[in-house]
């Protein structure tokens, strides 16, 4: 594994060079903080940041993305049959991802990409994507990434992790792709001593977080058992069913497709979609199996604390970035719902 | 404001033992030092729970609309007024509900006062004047005034105008040198300046509708945005359809409006919308000599119609 260090001070002509046969998405100072999103060519991206509202999700997940266009016109060539948009190939790198949020990314991957169907608007773009992460030495209060599996310093969905150290970035090469984006970026070669002043940083970044979820209990009771807990009113009362914490989660994968026409000309766009919201479960038939506020607020956590715990066995769908905890307009925190679910004993 | 707090858990639990309620909507104390959470009481033990303070910033009335039972619930003076709206556009009957009114001296900007911490805040304590934050190695009193949400620095009723019991002593109501200041500033910019400056203020809005959510006016069964058929607006980040999210609101919510000020404090972004819904409220003052919510036998502005209505707007 190659080592790698680089001069605050060399930063920004580094990341200029490597934009010449890359595009790049990192965190920028916008108004009101610092956001996550694809930089413009001499963009650079800010390592000196805390924490970015939005999640580096839209990096494969676009907000609104078209994937279709249409023409109604019968005079022009191909009408009414969707047309592919064409998916542009330049590679491209997310620099300064936390290294949860990159663990996030290999969650959505289970839903984009299974043995029987492939999204290949997801796909193109995580198999192009180099992922370039910046570990966090501060981690924030909310954060509870280590006991999701994860944490401040997780190098398994990376290809180069950076962390601060004094002046420069000091870092490891991880995989091809990250031999790749090192090498067109120039950074050099750093010492051999950096691999154990990184494990020091992880120690104390890591020593730093308080703050857990234990999701052990969860798994031996039943889905029904879970589902019927008495708990759910509560927990539901305050929520106003915005999408808030969906949006901003880096874990929520669930969208909507939508057909938008001006005049003869249209787009077929997906959609980031909430299951907070009404319209999200609401049947043709005007029947909403989640019709209660509180249902759907028990819907979202299922979800990520029980059904996927169930389905793929690996964990819960969350990442413990502690987004949803600091957003969320009426203060529901997913830390303390997953406690109330662990700790629950059904009557027998 | 922490000083309302053992009142407010009296007489909850005397009128839940009383059985003269279901249960109390109110606020307990969140699991961030800076917000508290809406919270329902329905038995005596869990009144206990229930507090008050500067971190208190959804409004209830959101949380009564078309509830069946008896409901206590804790109201500052804009959302006594939002209670009187709903209950002259009948979503909720006055008897069927205990007001427990709070007056106000303001909520804390939840912005400023993380801004003014100096790391993560543990704690937020409110007496009155004071705000004390509190966090690991920092402990910081700030003047309430300060820090006030910006709605609370135009308020133009502190006190509740509606109520069962009062939690205290009525505060003095605000002395508001120009109370619609900001929606002026906004009046006098040209089209193409305000054009832009609602695009930027708008810029970041995700559609998450936490401003819709949150606020009390929002009840439709179906909002304009989430109907299929016919789908009037578009469901992702074009601009047009997002300004139209916004604006529309601001139309629905005309002479209805209190400047509780949920919306803002809901908004994940940050997005000031008060500026359309207080370029409402503004047009209704001067217009109708009409504020929203100040007594039960008042119909709303646009609900009434009378011959000399000011009307040289229509063109």
């Amino acid at each position: 594994m190659k080592m790698i260090s680089i001069k605050k001070s060399d930063w920004a002509d580094a990341m200029k060079k490597v934009q010449e046969s890359y595009a790049l998405a990192g965190p920028v100072k916008d108004k009101g903080g610092h956001t996550f999103r694809e930089l413009e060519k001499e963009e650079v991206p800010d390592l000196d940041y805390k924490e970015t509202k939005m999640s580096p999700k839209e990096v494969v997940m676009p907000k609104t993305e078209v994937m279709f266009t249409y023409t109604l016109d019968t005079k022009k060539e191909g009408h009414h049959i969707l047309e592919e948009v064409p998916f542009d190939k330049t590679p491209r790198a997310a620099v300064g991802i936390r290294p949860y949020d990159a663990k996030a990314i290999e969650i959505l991957k289970k839903n984009f990409d299974t043995e029987d169907y492939k999204d290949p608007y997801f796909l193109n773009k995580y198999e192009n994507l180099t992922l370039v992460g910046l570990a966090e030495n501060n981690p924030l209060k909310v954060n509870f990434s280590t006991s999701c599996g994860t944490g401040p310093f997780d190098e398994s969905c990376l290809d180069i992790i950076l962390a601060e150290s004094g002046d420069e970035y000091i870092g490891k090469v991880l995989t091809e792709k990250g031999e790749k984006f090192a090498a067109a970026a120039g950074f050099a070669e750093g010492d051999s001593g950096i691999e154990s002043k990184i494990e020091e940083l992880k120690k104390a970044a890591e020593s730093k977080i308080k703050s857990s979820v234990s999701f052990d209990k969860i798994k031996k009771m039943t889905v029904l058992d879970l589902y019927e807990a008495p708990f759910w009113e509560e927990v539901g009362f305050a929520c106003i069913n915005c999408g808030t914490c969906t949006y901003a989660c880096p874990t929520c994968w669930c969208f909507d497709i939508q057909d938008e026409a001006k005049g003869a000309e249209g787009v077929r766009t997906r959609n980031w979609d909430t299951c907070m919201s009404e319209v999200y479960s609401v049947h043709t038939t005007g029947h909403d199996p989640r019709h209660e506020d509180w249902q759907r607020t028990r819907n979202r956590f299922m979800h990520k604390l029980k059904y996927y715990l169930d389905k793929y066995e690996d964990g819960i769908m969350c990442v413990g970035c502690g987004r949803c905890v600091n957003q969320c307009p009426v203060n529901i925190d997913i830390r303390k719902v997953c406690q109330q679910m662990n700790d629950y004993e059904p009557s027998k | 404001m922490n000083y309302y707090t053992d009142k407010i858990k009296e007489i909850s639990k005397k009128i839940l033992s009383d059985g003269k309620v279901d249960t109390v909507f109110g606020f307990r104390k969140g699991s961030l030092g800076y917000m508290s959470e809406p919270f329902m009481a329905k038995t005596a033990q869990a009144a206990d729970k229930l507090v008050f303070d500067c971190n208190c910033r959804m409004n209830l009335v959101n949380y009564v609309t078309n509830r069946t039972g008896k409901i206590g619930i804790v109201v500052k003076g804009c959302d006594s007024r939002n209670l009187v709206t709903h209950i002259v556009e009948n979503k909720i009957k006055r008897d069927q509900l205990y007001i427990i009114g709070v007056p106000c001296t303001g909520l804390a900007d939840k912005d400023a006062l993380l801004e003014a911490a100096e790391g993560e805040i543990d704690s937020v304590e409110d007496d009155g004047e004071t705000v004390t934050v509190k966090g690991e190695g920092f402990e910081k009193k700030l003047s309430k005034k300060d820090i006030l949400q910006s709605n609370c620095r135009t308020c133009i009723k502190r006190n509740p105008v509606i109520y069962d019991e009062l939690v205290g002593e009525e505060v003095p109501e605000l002395e508001i040198e120009n109370r619609f200041e900001d929606v002026e500033k906004v009046e006098t910019m040209s089209s193409d300046e305000r054009w832009d400056f609602f695009n930027d203020l708008l810029s970041e809005c995700t559609r998450c509708y936490a401003c819709r959510n949150a606020c009390p006016l929002c009840y439709c069964p179906t909002c304009f945005v989430d109907e299929s058929r016919p789908q009037w607006v578009g469901k992702g980040d074009n601009e047009t359809d997002v300004m139209t999210y916004h604006y529309l609101r601001a139309f629905h919510d005309a002479g209805r409006c209190t400047d509780c000020g949920a919306c803002e404090a809901a908004c994940p972004m940050g997005i000031k919308m008060r500026y359309f819904t207080r370029k409402t409220i503004k047009d209704c003052v001067e217009k109708y000599g009409f504020e929203t919510g100040m007594n039960l036998e008042q119909r709303p502005a646009l609900d009434q119609y009378k011959v000399n209505d000011p009307d040289e707007f229509i063109k």
